[in-house]
């Protein structure tokens, strides 16, 4: 039975392992910290289809958001209360434009993710009154995306990483992996980990899956085939509870452009949605800082007024805190989704940005018949670390300009 | 509990010796003094819960007691949200005590 270890326990981690364990695969799962302590605890659980224009990303979004209705269902079965709830709702996503330039770039966009099959209807007035009564009055188009959805993202990764346990994983928190061991022949045989005590071992793996978001550069870097996946650092407020007035996903227009930029500077468009807690949740900005997690009051404003600007009443909340994470962040913008070219047995799960809770399941599935050489669920040469937008970065040395 | 209050003599912080005030709890009238906390006032009436929890039901009051949690927040003169532990008591304040139901979800593919 072939052995493998996954470096790494946030969301994809959690669904690699499960995936690779319930395919009957020996699954060990180190983690540096606790599961979901990374990105995947620091972001807003998105599962869009809608921030995607037609493309591989986008399909690999489509699958991965068709995985999400059968897991709720099968971990719901799996793990029965008293396992919380991993609070899947499908409340559906609205993308608002305020400008007429922006009303007509959103209607296209929207038009070329209808041809690839993505649901998204352009709502008039009155419709837009009935699905978010509360929204500004000043919006100039609107899209409805029904697919649009939203999981409790450490309840899910706890969730997948119990359901991986079930199926036969190991899973072994508060250790780091500091190097590859080959054997005489180079062939890979398992990777040297300390745990935070101190103690070293030896973790036996004929594969090594690097699934540690924006720390999979110095992961990767320290098994001897490093990705220039960086940190781009996004905050989030969150108000008081309060009672329940915004019911979908609703972002500006502007959203999705940040998604696609590669812009050093902040960037901050609007996001909005409830919690099933009754709070609010205020996204989002972008900015590429390193790992510095220091609290900037220019942020907090910034996503406070475009907030307002989407919903009026939102002036007179309270902001109970903030909270900042690391999007693992790919200069070509595409996940990196497959097995190294220059280090045989080493497989990479990373990239994925503000996305990596939509589209765990997709990667893991993909990932999975990889190893496997079972038939893949779509093309996988897109997110190969071997793609050709990708070979200018892979010589860069670790660590590279934005780090620590 | 008993609500200890330090003598003005004794009150190295502020020795003024303080005025009575009346505030209102969904309308029942409670007496404090000024330079209480709401939650000040409400303690020294021995009241220790004022908001409950959206899923049980279970009672709320002081927790951190420094503005961190938000577990004591109630409605003052109209205004949400407002956490009676940071709020300093002023004659005739009218406070409302706030439950929030919690939001239905949308269920799978309803849309």
């Amino acid at each position: 039975m072939p052995r493998i270890a996954v470096i790494g326990a946030g969301i994809s981690g959690a669904a690699v392992a499960r995936e690779l364990a319930r395919r009957g695969h020996e699954v060990t799962v180190v983690e540096r910290a606790a599961a979901a302590a990374g990105t995947s605890g620091r972001g807003e659980g998105n599962v869009l289809v809608s921030d995607k224009g037609p493309g591989p990303e986008l399909e690999l979004s489509v699958l991965s958001r068709r995985l999400w209705s059968a897991l709720a269902c099968e971990l719901r079965e799996e793990l029965p209360e008293p396992f919380p709830s991993i609070e899947f709702e499908a409340k559906g996503g609205l993308v608002v434009a305020t400008t007429e330039a922006g009303a007509r770039s959103l209607e296209e966009f929207a038009g070329a993710q209808r041809a690839v099959g993505v649901r998204a209807d352009v709502l008039d007035r009155a419709s837009v009154n009935e699905l978010e009564p509360h929204l500004t009055e000043r919006s100039t188009a609107a899209i409805h995306y029904p697919e649009d959805a939203q999981v409790q993202p450490v309840i899910a990764t706890e969730a997948l990483l119990a359901s991986a346990r079930n199926a036969g994983a190991t899973v072994i928190t508060g250790t780091r992996v500091s190097a590859a061991v080959r054997d005489d022949a180079g062939r890979l045989s398992g990777v040297r980990v300390e745990s935070r005590t101190g103690r070293r071992d030896i973790i036996a793996a004929d594969q090594v899956v690097i699934a540690a978001g924006p720390w999979s550069a110095e992961v990767s870097s320290l098994l001897g085939a490093p990705i220039p996946v960086k940190p781009r650092r996004g905050m989030v407020l969150v108000t008081t509870r309060m009672p329940h007035r915004i019911r979908r996903k609703v972002y500006d227009a502007d959203y999705v452009g940040a998604v696609g930029s590669s812009d050093v500077d902040l960037q901050t468009s609007s996001v909005v949605e409830s919690t099933a807690a009754g709070t609010v949740l205020i996204g989002s900005s972008r900015e590429q800082v390193g790992f510095r997690d220091d609290f900037r009051a220019r942020i907090v404003a910034e996503l406070a007024r475009k907030a307002t600007a989407l919903f009026p009443f939102l002036a007179g909340a309270s902001v109970m805190r903030t909270y900042s994470g690391f999007r693992p962040y790919m200069p070509d913008h595409l996940p990196v989704i497959g097995e190294d070219p220059r280090a045989a047995g080493i497989w990479h799960a990373t990239g994925h940005e503000g996305a990596g809770i939509g589209l765990a399941p997709a990667t893991a599935q993909l990932l999975a018949s990889l190893i496997d050489g079972s038939p893949a669920p779509l093309d996988a040469s897109p997110f190969a670390p071997a793609r050709p937008s990708l070979a200018p970065y892979l010589n860069e040395p670790y660590p590279n300009e934005v780090t620590v | 509990m008993t609500a200890f209050r330090i003598p003005p003599h004794r009150d190295a912080v502020d020795p003024t010796p303080s005025a009575p005030l009346m505030i209102s709890v969904d309308d029942t009238p409670i007496e404090g003094v000024t330079g209480q906390t709401i939650a000040g006032v409400l303690l020294g009436a021995d009241r220790l819960s004022w908001r409950t929890t959206s899923t049980r039901g279970a009672r709320r009051g002081l927790f951190c007691g420094i503005g961190v949690c938000f577990d004591c927040v109630a409605e003052v003169n109209g205004e949400r949200d407002v956490r009676l532990c940071q709020r300093r008591a002023v004659d005739g304040d009218s406070v409302r005590t706030q439950h929030d139901a919690l939001p239905i979800l949308v269920p799978e593919d309803r849309n």
